[in-house]
């Protein structure tokens, strides 16, 4: 078996007395869609942020790509390939869909420190921007400003941010929340064959997503994973539907 | 249709209109208030890279403003004395050359806004603001505790500098010199916004967390424009002190900081021309109210509070309508 393209060893984070992460350990491997369920509050978007490099954890390690990110900022790991999409979208509010891909792709070409040329007169980089917002399906909404996209429109641009980065692998946290049955379905099969190119860390709450899709999942439960495995083993684990699937299992 | 291109037109000729016109109903003050308006708009302009696009409210760009004034007068007082300010290890002299003081004025700004930015960027929101006048506050002591200078008295420019071409010792030859100087200032900031160091900035402004996760680290970008911005505004403190004849240590006050910001938000934030609206404005303001009372400040900030409170764009926003982000 290839080594995982991200390895996270026992990552602890405490808020106080609460502790949100506890000697968590995951991989993340070529091609396959990770899952990360649980309950609310259990911790999932906690572990994201530390993945990602927004928190920063008490302990433990993660290694992307071979090489240990552990110190490495929020733009470092992003530049290094991994991209990630907020729970609670946070884009650019006053720009357009367009300019939000377009700053991606600025940071996958290089330097910021460009002083000269009108981005918006730069076919380098508003096609590329506009090919990710036709792939995700919301072209013909390129030209309106992130604050005036409906909330699935949102989710939809914050993928597209991360595949204008070209990620290397993708942490998705809940991009199905809101987005309804149709918009989960056309997402589910959009994420299906993402796979393909990066590897997903999934976060999600919407079960049918997460049992379409899941290569393998893990299950935290009060900053804790306690239990990992594919589909069925997680299914028909008696101590996951206890603590968190209960009527999602049948 | 975008209503931006003609109020910009008109914002940009208003100085020259009102120095034209000076001339024509032999007004000759009224050149000087136009001359005024235009090393104002610079000054802000400056701080509108800062302020405007990156949403780094310096409470403390007077000290640049400050550092260009004494940059003219310490090289003319030199100059005409004929003495070096550096015998040692090469001999410096003073210089009336425009050019050469703005030169000056840019460097010397540019690495205090390096090594202040660098501090002040690490905090953000009030602490930002305390901090930056922190150092401004800093810099305004040194200022009148060198007696070599002039201290409290502030330091008198014996000639106005000299500009190749031009007569800028006539009213009109020098009040072409700064309103040159603001359209270069004025183009510099339209490019700077339009490339992707632009878009970087105001990204910083509105989401630092979206910047970081698409990889781009917000700190260099804010300090790269931190230090841009303090060079602007530099050279505009050093045509001020050749306004004035006088490098006053009240350039770098606390008051002239916040002036800076008021011209800016009675213009309109981030605006192109929002400087150079709220310059004109202050200025006639200042003018106007200023020869009939002593109060005219208590105006001023009727007309910012309503500006605050009913036309958050400023006069720009209020006449060319929001801007647009492409
Ligand atoms: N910055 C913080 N300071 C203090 N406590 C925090 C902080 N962030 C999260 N927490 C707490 O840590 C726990 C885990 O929160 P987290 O947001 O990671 O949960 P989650 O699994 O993503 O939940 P949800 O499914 O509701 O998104 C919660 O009890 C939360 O209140
Ligand atoms: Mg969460």
């Amino acid at each position: 078996m290839a080594d995982p393209i991200l390895a996270i060893r026992n990552l602890n984070k405490s808020f106080g007395a609460l502790k949100a992460t506890d000697d968590v350990s995951l991989d993340l491997r070529h091609g396959e869609i990770h899952a990360l369920i649980g309950p609310n509050g259990a911790g999932k978007t906690t572990l994201i942020h530390q993945i990602s490099g927004s928190l920063k954890p008490d302990a433990g390690r993660i290694e992307f790509m071979g090489a240990d990110v552990t110190g490495l900022s929020l733009s470092q790991r992003a530049r290094s390939g991994l991209g990630r999409s907020f729970q609670i979208s946070s884009l650019a509010l006053e720009f357009s869909a367009l300019r939000n891909v377009m700053l991606a792709v600025q940071s996958y070409q290089g330097s910021s420190f460009r002083f000269f040329k009108p981005v918006m007169r730069d076919a380098s980089l508003i096609d590329p921007a506009m090919a990710v917002l036709e792939r995700v399906g919301i072209a013909d909404r390129a030209h309106v400003a992130a604050s005036e996209l409906s909330h699935g429109e949102r989710r939809k641009l914050e993928i597209a941010i991360a595949l204008a980065m070209k990620s290397r692998a993708f942490l998705f946290d809940e991009p199905m929340a809101g987005m309804g049955p149709e918009g989960s379905k056309q997402l589910t099969t959009f994420l299906d064959e993402l796979r393909g190119e990066a590897p997903i860390l999934l976060v999600e709450h919407d079960m049918d997503a997460v049992f379409a899709l899941a290569d393998r999942i893990s299950v935290l439960v009060y900053g804790r994973v306690i239990a990992s495995g594919t589909v069925d083993e997680i299914r028909s684990d008696p101590e996951v539907r206890r603590a968190y699937l209960g009527e999602h299992a049948e | 249709m975008n209503r931006s291109i003609p109020v910009n037109v008109v914002l940009a000729l208003l100085p020259v209109g009102i120095a034209l016109g000076a001339v024509a109903f032999d007004e000759p003050f009224f050149v000087t208030l136009a001359t005024r308006m235009a090393i104002l708009a610079l000054a802000a302009t400056g701080l509108n890279l800062a302020l405007g696009l990156g949403g780094l409210v310096s409470f403390g760009h007077a000290a640049f403003f400050g550092i260009g004034g004494y940059a003219a007068g310490i090289l003319a007082t030199h100059a005409l004395y004929m003495q070096p300010i550096l015998t040692w290890p090469v001999e410096i002299g003073g210089t009336d050359s425009m050019p050469a003081i703005w030169l000056v004025a840019v460097v010397v700004a540019g690495l205090v806004a390096l090594g202040t930015g660098a501090i002040s960027l690490r905090t953000s929101g009030v602490y930002f603001i305390m901090i930056t006048l922190a150092f401004a506050q800093m810099i305004y002591y040194f200022a009148i505790s060198w007696p070599a200078y002039g201290g409290e008295d502030g330091l008198s420019v014996p000639t106005r500098a000299v500009f190749p071409g031009v007569n800028t010792a006539t009213p009109m030859g020098f009040f072409a010199v700064c309103y040159g100087a603001l359209l270069v200032g004025v183009t510099i900031f339209a490019i700077l916004r339009a490339s992707r160091f632009g878009a970087a900035l105001q990204a910083a402004r509105q989401n630092e967390t979206r910047l970081a996760a698409v990889g781009i680290a917000p700190f260099r970008i804010k300090l790269v424009a931190f230090v841009l911005s303090a060079m602007l505004t530099a050279v505009a403190g050093a045509l001020f002190a050749d306004l004035n004849r006088f490098a006053s240590p009240s350039m770098m006050s606390w008051q002239m900081s916040g002036e800076l910001i008021v011209l800016i938000i009675l213009g309109g934030t981030g605006r192109l021309f929002g400087p150079v609206a709220g310059a004109v404005l202050f200025v006639l303001i200042e003018h106007l109210l200023g020869g009939a009372t002593e109060r005219w400040q208590l105006f001023l900030g009727l007309i910012l509070l309503g500006v605050v409170l009913f036309a958050r764009g400023g006069m720009v926003g209020l006449l060319a309508g929001k801007p647009r982000h492409g």
